[in-house]
């Protein structure tokens, strides 16, 4: 295997690594050197254009990390639009990606837990860094981003002040049902049974909980990830709670997948 | 830009000899449904088939007429309609799909076979309850429909071991049809050509597990997804002659890719094991993924469900009895799991992926925590997918894809 020196030493300048996350709500780029460091990133809602949102975080990533686009030595692309990265050159699944990047940061036996806009995964990793089993929810969106996003516009509330309204919360009301259309209607009758928003927020956030750590038994320490995360501290706390035990969450949590397939790039193009 | 390959499966020459015996075998029906020549037994896919077929019925599979349904992809606009008249879209997708196309009036028997309007007007119906209560359900929507008797075997179910308390009850009830049936057909059950029949049926089994078990070799001549069409004899055909033929062509062809090292799939790098229902409507996708990741599904509980060891033409009721309660489906999870134990040991099997069919709960065997003894037991690891046999509403291809990707990921970066 070749170091991080001897690939720089390859190259009259340095050579940098991309992954680009094409998620299905939201597209993140980061790139990073041949140390693993981080030195751009940018996050932009993947839109119905997967190729051009791609192109767009690329080009802010770089201009964040001020190098050029000929500075890439290797692109590999995740998530859900992973085939319509016109600079990729090849990809992996995002369970594998958000594996690699959580492991960079937090190097030890781990389950991660990534709330994403379409899906959430619980993954497992061992003490080597190796994936021994993950969990995607089933087809359902309960639990997701996706169930935040429906549930804002019900109660009249922007997506960006829930986090604050949950975290106010005095008396949560507990919604009952698995299913997103069944807990518009409870969250319909407790308005009408004039709950507070911050109680039935907090118990939207509970609900979120509820649907991922009914999915696995969480052995290991715990890692949390995605944009729901990255945007809602409070449902860590909340997390925290429900599970007993600490909750890690990385620095830059909505980028662990692009991350992760940056690392693969760098990795694959090492080797 | 990354591109998905296109895979081109590999064909088995026998698949046409398999072909013409199904063409064959529905055109045997339709004329006896149209002259009224032949008497017509309905039959459950695990039914007592041999006793029709030895008092001369013939005998026809409406579990066939749903998988087509399926593999068509008709069923999905029919289950509504059924639905709609009372059966739930949570029962199975096979019943529901089937009564659809009933009340609309299609089959995918008048795409494929010219002449042929759709499945064979019935004279009795006969269940076995070995897979689940909805056969009979379904059964009792058609003896109403057509105003014919319907017949069936209750078998027991989540069988620990087989005893012979269980064989004598389900041997008794098979007894028991001959007095219905031979009102209905005119003859009685004639002992010599009955143990003549089980003697056929036997052999067809030997057959078809040999066939299967031709995937123990490395490479694998043969996939699930070829077996699940493949096995079409071994259903509707077993105690004739003829599907012996076919699965003896079948098994020199297999045999000599053996002999060649030729792989059903190209560059077999991982070999898995499938558990549950195929998803009939996606057959040839999930071929194509698997293939294109290199991995070959090969082996199956659904398709050995067709293996009859203990039938014994000596002894034909009793060990029909047997045969047909020793089933994986009839039995409790400890004889499952061994089962599934020694197929991943016999068929050197990398990892296993769990079909979990939401209208059958009774082949998703994942339901009650088996996954993760059997990894605890085997160190074997495995996937589950959430779907349906039939129902294309309840499945989500971009899941299901993400999620064979990365099983395939952790597989080849384990290995």
């Amino acid at each position: 295997m070749s170091t991080a020196n001897q690939a720089t030493s390859q190259h009259p300048t340095p050579p940098y690594f991309t992954g680009a996350d094409v998620g299905a709500s939201r597209t993140k780029v980061a790139v990073i050197d041949a140390d693993g460091h981080m030195v751009g990133y940018c996050v932009n809602r993947s839109g119905t254009d997967f190729t051009a949102t791609a192109d767009r975080c690329l080009a802010e990533a770089l201009a964040m990390a001020d190098i050029g686009k000929d500075r890439i030595v290797r692109t590999i692309s995740t998530g859900y639009g992973r085939n319509n990265v016109s600079y990729a050159h090849d990809h992996r699944t995002e369970i594998s990606c958000h594996g690699k990047g959580c492991y960079h940061y937090f190097p030890f036996a781990i389950t991660i837990i990534d709330i994403g806009g379409q899906d959430n995964k619980i993954i497992k990793i061992d003490e080597n860094g190796r994936r021994t089993a993950f969990k995607m929810n089933r087809k359902c969106a309960a639990g997701t981003g996706a169930f935040l996003e429906e549930m804002s516009p019900r109660l009249d509330i922007p997506l960006s002040e829930m986090n604050g309204l949950a975290a106010a919360s005095t008396d949560m009301v507990k919604l009952g049902s698995f299913c997103t259309v069944f807990s518009a209607t409870e969250v319909l009758e407790n308005i009408r049974r004039g709950k507070r928003v911050e109680d039935i927020v907090k118990g939207l956030f509970f609900s979120v909980i509820s649907r991922i750590t009914e999915m696995d038994a969480f052995t290991e320490k715990v890692v949390m990830t995605g944009g729901v995360v990255a945007h809602n501290p409070y449902l860590v706390e909340m997390t925290h709670e429900l599970i007993s035990r600490p909750i890690l969450v990385p620095e830059l949590p909505q980028f662990t997948g692009a991350l992760g397939a940056a690392l693969y790039a760098r990795e694959t193009y090492m080797n | 830009m990354t591109e998905e390959k296109k895979i081109k499966l590999k064909r088995l020459e026998s698949s046409k000899v398999l072909g013409k015996f199904m063409a064959d075998y529905y055109y045997e029906l339709d004329n006896a449904a149209k002259t009224g020549e032949r008497k017509i037994a309905w039959c459950t896919s695990v039914g007592p088939a041999e006793i029709l077929r030895a008092m001369g019925f013939l005998v026809y599979f409406p579990e066939t007429h749903s998988a087509m349904l399926g593999s068509s992809r008709m069923a999905t606009e029919l289950i509504p309609k059924a639905n709609a008249v009372g059966y739930s879209p949570d029962i199975c997708s096979y019943l529901t799909a089937d009564v659809g196309a009933y009340l609309e009036k299609v089959s995918p028997l008048s795409k494929i076979f010219e002449g042929i309007q759709g499945p064979p007007k019935p004279d009795v119906l006969v269940f076995n309850t070995n897979q689940c209560r909805d056969v009979q359900d379904w059964f009792n929507f058609y003896g109403e429909e057509y105003d014919v008797p319907v017949v069936g075997v209750h078998s027991y179910v989540g069988v620990q071991e087989v005893e012979d308390a269980h064989v004598k009850s389900i041997a008794r009830q098979m007894e028991d049809l001959i007095p219905p049936l031979t009102h209905i057909i005119g003859n009685t059950l004639d002992m010599d050509r009955f143990k003549e029949t089980v003697a056929l049926s036997r052999e067809c089994s030997d057959l078809w597990k040999q066939v299967l078990d031709t995937a123990a070799a490395v490479p694998s001549p043969l996939t699930f997804f070829d077996g699940t069409t493949l096995m079409g004899a071994a259903v509707v055909g077993r105690g004739t002659q003829r599907a012996n033929d076919c699965y003896r062509t079948l098994l020199a062809e297999l045999n000599q890719r053996i002999a060649d090292k030729e792989g059903a799939i190209e560059d077999e790098q991982f070999r898995i094991y499938w558990d549950g229902m195929p998803v009939w409507g996606r057959l040839s996708a999930h071929a194509k993924l698997f293939a294109s990741l290199k991995t070959n599904v090969l082996a199956s509980t659904y398709c050995n469900s067709w293996i009859f060891s203990a039938l014994d033409p000596d002894d034909p009721f009793n060990s029909m009895a047997r045969a047909y309660t020793e089933l994986f489906i009839v039995r409790a999870d400890a004889p499952k799991e061994a089962y599934i134990r020694n197929m991943l040991e016999f068929f050197k099997v990398d990892g296993i992926i769990y079909h979990d069919a939401k209208t059958c709960p009774n082949n998703s065997n994942c339901r009650y925590g088996m996954p993760q003894r059997i990894e605890r037991q085997s160190g074997i690891p495995s996937l589950t997918i959430n779907g349906d046999l039939n129902d294309l509403r309840l499945i989500s291809d971009e899941q299901t894809k993400t999620n064979v990707e990365a099983f395939i990921e952790q597989l080849a970066e384990n290995k």
